[in-house]
């Protein structure tokens, strides 16, 4: 049970049961869908960027409690963060969920530390990580949408 | 007279010893994270009896050898032991002949076959192949490509909110564009059987031939393809206690003999020049190279014991823990079937609360109990129940009552986490 523990941290079911910024973003000027085919979960990300500032981060979606509690904290810790913060903490996040990195420094993950438990649940790690990969793409886009015509 | 019988009756009531069955299945007898084994994922694939795994050690042991080419002793066992395997799984289907048996990887490989040679061959623009709303992803892609290529139309045949199909709507779609229907005896998502002999009998009223895909039914039912009438039937080893990477199609022999070959290759041909292959008989012309020997060897040895046990009786003694589940479960608060037809076997198929089935699952791993989670390759089952995934506990001839009282206190444990 303590393991599951530390896969379920409170924090984690907290933001399961309430998730943070769970909305469509009006005025996003970049977002990306993700989607897990394993296991049906669906996530979209909405940025509102300005002059490399994520000004606001919303998303919507289904999935498990890892998938939405990753996406709930992921919004609440890169609102007002530069675009380059936002992509060095992917990286050191994805480092963390993937057990690449023992001695990624929780400190600089602060409350997304939590997720560290995840590493321990190989099955589970794809869930963590959907909401930053599919940020990361949005991140990737223009700042006006990309139009085809 | 009368009491013989019924002293038989007792007697093959008595004689299903779960316990002793779950001797012969050495990788029960262990401890995931600290507690004992409850593998409830049977329709995944089942675990594999002792006289399996002996089997394949001592083919790879003694007989190991290329069959069906060499004249010595080795190379002459392997082909004998291959062949019996095949002669087995023909008495075990009762099919009229071995030859109309063939080895293929699994049942996907089977339908495949089918779908390219009988399919590529029949199916001409505009035509129709049907299958039902409860297939398996490997009873729909095949078809879909086969109809992309032939620009012919898939047909589903709809099915209730039990997860029951509704003949009356098959019969609305079989006409003289139909070619096929390719339909599942048992569904691994909701465990419903299907009346596939009346939908056989249906269709041949249509003169329309149909496949079976054979994958859950075959080790929870006796299946008789003569007595279906079936055209095509298919399975996979590994399904029922044998190894993976074997299976089985049974065709009628008049149907395989007018079907071109599937792949070309050794084994499949009578004599090669450059200008012109003559290709072997039935079964030889659909095993194109190399078979898994071991594998139909093992698969063999797998109806062997299954038959030791008496498939009415497994079948019999599964329907009861089949019926224990099913009340011990639907008593859980918040927890809903997926599936509850009449006609069912091994299969419970469920959804928790709002809690995501992953979460679930994730749980109730840390309880030492296995279930599968997800959208289990029928995707449509998935999108008609209006749910993204579910959880799915199935048995097989070793699963017990004290199994589902442990599921049941996962769960609750399951609660009390995302309560």
């Amino acid at each position: 049970m303590s393991d599951l523990r530390e896969l379920y941290q409170e924090v984690i079911l907290d933001h399961n049961k309430q998730p943070r910024n769970f909305r469509k973003l009006e005025n996003a000027n970049r977002e990306a869908e993700g989607h897990n085919p394993l296991c049906g979960d669906e996530v979209t990300v909405y940025l509102d960027v300005e002059d490399g500032v994520i000004k606001d981060i919303s998303f919507q979606g289904k999935g498990c409690a890892i998938s939405k509690a990753s996406a709930s904290m992921m919004t609440a810790a890169l609102k007002g963060k530069t675009v380059a913060e936002a992509e060095a903490i992917f990286g050191q996040f994805h480092a963390m969920v993937m057990g690449e990195d023992e001695d990624v420094d929780a400190e600089n993950l602060g409350k997304l530390a939590v997720f560290s438990g995840v590493r321990e649940f190989p099955a589970r790690v794809k869930c963590a990580s959907l909401a930053w990969h599919t940020l990361h793409a949005a991140l990737e886009q223009q700042d006006t949408p990309v139009s085809t015509e | 007279m009368t009491a013989l019988t019924t002293r038989k009756d007792i007697q093959t009531e008595l004689a299903y010893d779960v316990a002793r069955v779950r001797e012969d299945f050495p990788i029960l007898k262990q401890m995931i994270h600290g507690k004992p084994l409850v593998y409830l994922d049977n329709a995944a694939t089942t675990q594999k009896p002792r006289i399996v795994l002996e089997t394949l050690d001592r083919y790879y042991k003694e007989d190991n050898a290329n069959i069906h080419r060499g004249v010595h002793a080795l190379s002459e066992r392997a082909t004998r032991r291959y062949e019996e395997a095949r002669v087995k799984v023909k008495q075990f289907l009762n099919a009229a002949d071995a030859h109309e048996i063939i080895f293929t990887r699994n049942a996907t490989e089977g339908i495949n076959l089918v779908a390219q040679t009988y399919g590529r061959k029949n199916v001409r623009e505009g035509d129709e192949v049907v299958i039902s709303a409860m297939e398996h992803h490997s009873n729909i892609v095949p078809w879909q490509m086969l109809c992309e290529e032939k620009g012919a139309y898939l047909r589903a045949i709809p099915m209730n909110d039990a997860g029951e199909l509704l003949l009356d709507e098959f019969e609305k779609l079989l006409n003289p564009r139909t070619k096929l229907v390719a339909v599942v005896h048992m569904s691994n998502a909701l465990g419903t059987v299907n009346p596939v002999e009346k939908i056989i009998e249906m269709a041949h009223k249509h003169g329309v031939p149909v496949l079976v895909d054979g994958a859950q039914a075959i080790y929870h039912r006796k299946v008789d393809v003569q007595a279906l009438d079936a055209d095509f039937y298919v399975f996979s080893g590994h399904k029922l206690y044998g190894p993976t990477g074997i299976g089985v199609l049974y065709g009628k022999a008049a149907l395989l003999e007018a079907m071109p070959p599937y792949q070309g290759g050794g084994d499949m041909i009578r004599s090669v020049s450059f200008e012109k292959t003559l290709y072997n008989d039935l079964p030889y012309k659909f095993e194109a190279g190399t078979p898994h020997i071991a594998g139909g060897i093992g698969l063999g040895a797998a109806i062997d014991y299954l038959e030791g046990l008496g498939m009415e009786r497994v079948a019999a003694y599964e329907q009861q823990v089949l019926a224990y589940g099913t009340e011990q479960l639907t008593a859980v608060p918040g927890l809903k079937m997926i599936g509850t037809a009449r006609d069912k076997a091994s299969v419970l198929s469920f959804i928790l609360d709002d809690i995501h089935p992953h979460d679930v699952g994730t749980v109730l791993d840390m309880e030492g109990i296995a279930v599968r989670t997800g959208h289990h390759c029928a995707q449509p089952v998935m999108q008609r129940f209006g749910v993204p995934a579910t959880v799915r506990a199935s048995l097989a001839c070793y699963n017990t009552r004290e199994e589902i009282d442990t599921l049941v206190r996962g769960l609750r444990k399951v609660k009390e986490v995302f309560g």
